[in-house]
């Protein structure tokens, strides 16, 4: 099985940046198992990874591929083209990548995406299940508000996608690592998620979270 | 190892100020204002002055040399530098000689902060692109690393004419023009400061600094692994000093949200509010109120993180000139003496030191 609900705690992260390593410190104390590539040989990330995100390996990005069914996708969003069309064929691919022109530079393509740039991504490896999540809230809440599930105060994370059953998996993800799931929709509605967009770069629950995405539904 | 000495400095980045009317001043005076503040921040005991580099209407840091040359004939003790240097789109060679001219006319006091920068402006403006950014970073660093410490350099690079047995003058006098390293958060970042045995310099500019202490970690235990001996960390916050709390919000606020409701327009960052700003006063990485409030905040952090520097990037957004030189008469005579008295109670702990990881190649390019 691939990426239903599983009892599997496997997860690969392509991007050893502030972001990676972040999220992979929060799936290690989820006690998930977790690699962990950057750009090039593994021993390049050795030093950063057993400071920043202790029990995570340091390892190629073809081994994160072939180490989880899910996988996490935090490169700098202007180098997600380097990496080869077929690398995520079958795998739920999150997103976690956000366009920031003062970073990543003049993209048309991403700047103009009227889905919003997780379709692009899609587009770009047709053969994964492309969830955007994880991109929304600021990268240290991920160390400062993870709470169990059915704490007081617990925030949200939305995600994303257009196959059911990686939303799936990528909600029990984020539960496990101490956030509240939310489904936002389709992968098109993710641009709700991005920069600009509704729910960006601010904490809210599970509820302030739906409405916001959902304004129709909750006001019924 | 003794501690390093303190440094408590201010930065800017030449913001275009108003009046007390609220019209905005020319670009020239607002030049000519910031040569005035450094000169009253000399006179009140504040370690360094440092200029950022911006190419933007609101921005007028686009020379910071010239400006610090200006300051330098006005001033006798207070060190001169940049907050940061974008070295990416800038000849190492020209940044050399610019420095190493300013440590002559200031009599040593020059110093800088390199980085990629977090605006990107400057690529296009210079013909660079974006796609190059590692690279280009990692080629002006070398090269700038080498014109400070072993001329004559024989070099050869991807973005610039090679240099045969050249020396680039002026000479520096040995241990002249200190050059840290700015970082935003980037491990590899962290990681490349390291790598060149060069200080490190946090820009924290929202949320809890906590955060970067396993950044500190990582710049230490780098640090080992490549074989470098202990180096200076130090911070950039944004803050203002006023009389009381209160005044100091009510003087800054407007001015902040000002600034960071344009930065969300551009950036798509979350709008500024009062609970927002409160709550980065309380938890997190501004720096407002009281000489006591700030005074405290300040030496809390240096201890908590290790730092021996730290840098007020002082009166956010057009606050005026006036409210500009208060800030920095309370910062030099207050704030600094008690972050001085609070850390002489509660020194600085030497980081403990951590075993090295077998695992760093020699020459990993991050």
């Amino acid at each position: 099985m691939s990426s239903a609900e599983t009892g599997d705690r496997r997860l690969g992260i392509v991007g050893a940046g502030r972001v990676g390593t972040t999220i992979a410190r929060a799936a290690i104390g989820s006690g998930y198992d977790v690699a962990i590539s950057g750009s090039g040989a593994a021993d390049r990330i050795a030093l950063i990874v057993d400071v920043l995100a202790p029990g995570a390996r340091p390892v190629s990005t073809d081994e994160v591929v072939r180490h989880a069914d899910l996988i996490v996708l935090a490169v700098p969003m202007h180098r997600f083209r380097e990496l080869p069309r077929d690398l995520f064929a079958g795998k739920t691919l999150i997103d976690a990548m956000n366009y920031w022109e003062e970073i990543d530079g003049v993209d048309p393509e991403l700047a103009n995406a009227p889905g919003g740039t997780s379709v692009v991504v899609q587009e770009r490896f047709p053969s994964a299940r492309v969830v955007k999540s994880l991109n929304h809230i600021t990268y240290y809440k991920f160390d400062e508000s993870r709470r169990p599930h059915g704490a007081p105060g617990r925030i949200a994370i939305a995600a994303a996608g257009d196959d059911r059953a990686a939303v799936a998996a990528v909600m029990q993800l984020i539960d496990r690592l101490g956030f509240d799931a939310v489904d936002a929709g389709p992968l098109e509605a993710g641009v709700a998620l991005e920069p600009d967009g509704a729910v960006f770069g601010a904490s809210y629950s599970a509820h302030e979270l739906s409405s916001l995405l959902w304004p129709a539904a909750s006001s019924a | 190892m003794t501690a390093p000495e303190l440094e408590l400095g201010l930065d800017t980045f030449g913001y275009i100020t108003v009046d007390e009317t609220g019209q905005p001043l020319t670009p020239d005076a607002v030049i000519r204002d910031y040569v005035e503040e450094a000169v009253l921040a000399d006179s009140v005991g504040i370690d360094s002055f440092n200029i950022g580099e911006h190419y933007r209407p609101d921005f007028m840091d686009s020379a910071a040399h010239v400006m610090l040359a200006a300051i330098a004939g006005r001033t006798k003790r207070i060190r001169l530098g940049t907050a940061v240097t974008v070295l990416s789109t800038q000849d190492p060679v020209r940044v050399y000689t610019n420095f190493a001219t300013l440590d002559a006319v200031s009599n040593g006091r020059a110093q800088l902060v390199v980085g990629r920068g977090s605006l990107t402006e400057s690529f296009p403006l210079f013909g660079f692109d974006l796609a190059d950014y590692e690279e280009l970073f990692e080629e002006k660093l070398d090269l700038f690393t080498r014109l400070l410490r072993d001329q004559p350099v024989t070099w050869s690079g991807k973005f610039r004419s090679p240099l045969v047995n050249q020396y680039v003058t002026p000479a520096l006098p040995k241990g002249h023009l200190p050059t840290w390293v700015g970082v935003g958060g980037s491990p590899q970042s962290v990681v490349r400061a390291a790598r060149y045995g060069l200080p490190l310099m946090l820009a924290v500019i929202g949320g809890p600094p906590g955060r970067f202490a396993p950044l500190v970690e990582l710049y230490h235990r780098a640090l080992d692994a490549y074989g470098h001996p202990r180096q200076p960390i130090g911070m950039h916050s944004h803050g203002y000093v006023a009389r009381t709390d209160q005044e100091a919000v009510d003087i800054q606020y407007p001015y902040w949200e000002e600034t960071f409701e344009k930065a969300a327009l551009e950036r798509g960052w979350a709008r500024p509010t009062m609970a927002r700003f409160q709550a980065e006063r309380a938890n997190g990485s501004l720096y407002i109120g009281s000489p006591e409030t700030v005074a405290t905040k300040i030496a809390s952090m240096m201890r908590l993180l290790g730092l021996s520097r730290f840098d007020l990037a002082y009166a956010t957004g057009r606050v005026p000139h006036k409210q500009r030189l208060a800030t920095i008469e309370l910062y030099g005579r207050e704030v600094i003496p008690r972050v001085r008295e609070l850390l002489a109670d509660h020194p600085v702990p030497p980081i403990p030191s951590s075993h090295v990881s077998a695992e760093v190649p020699a020459q990993p390019s991050v």
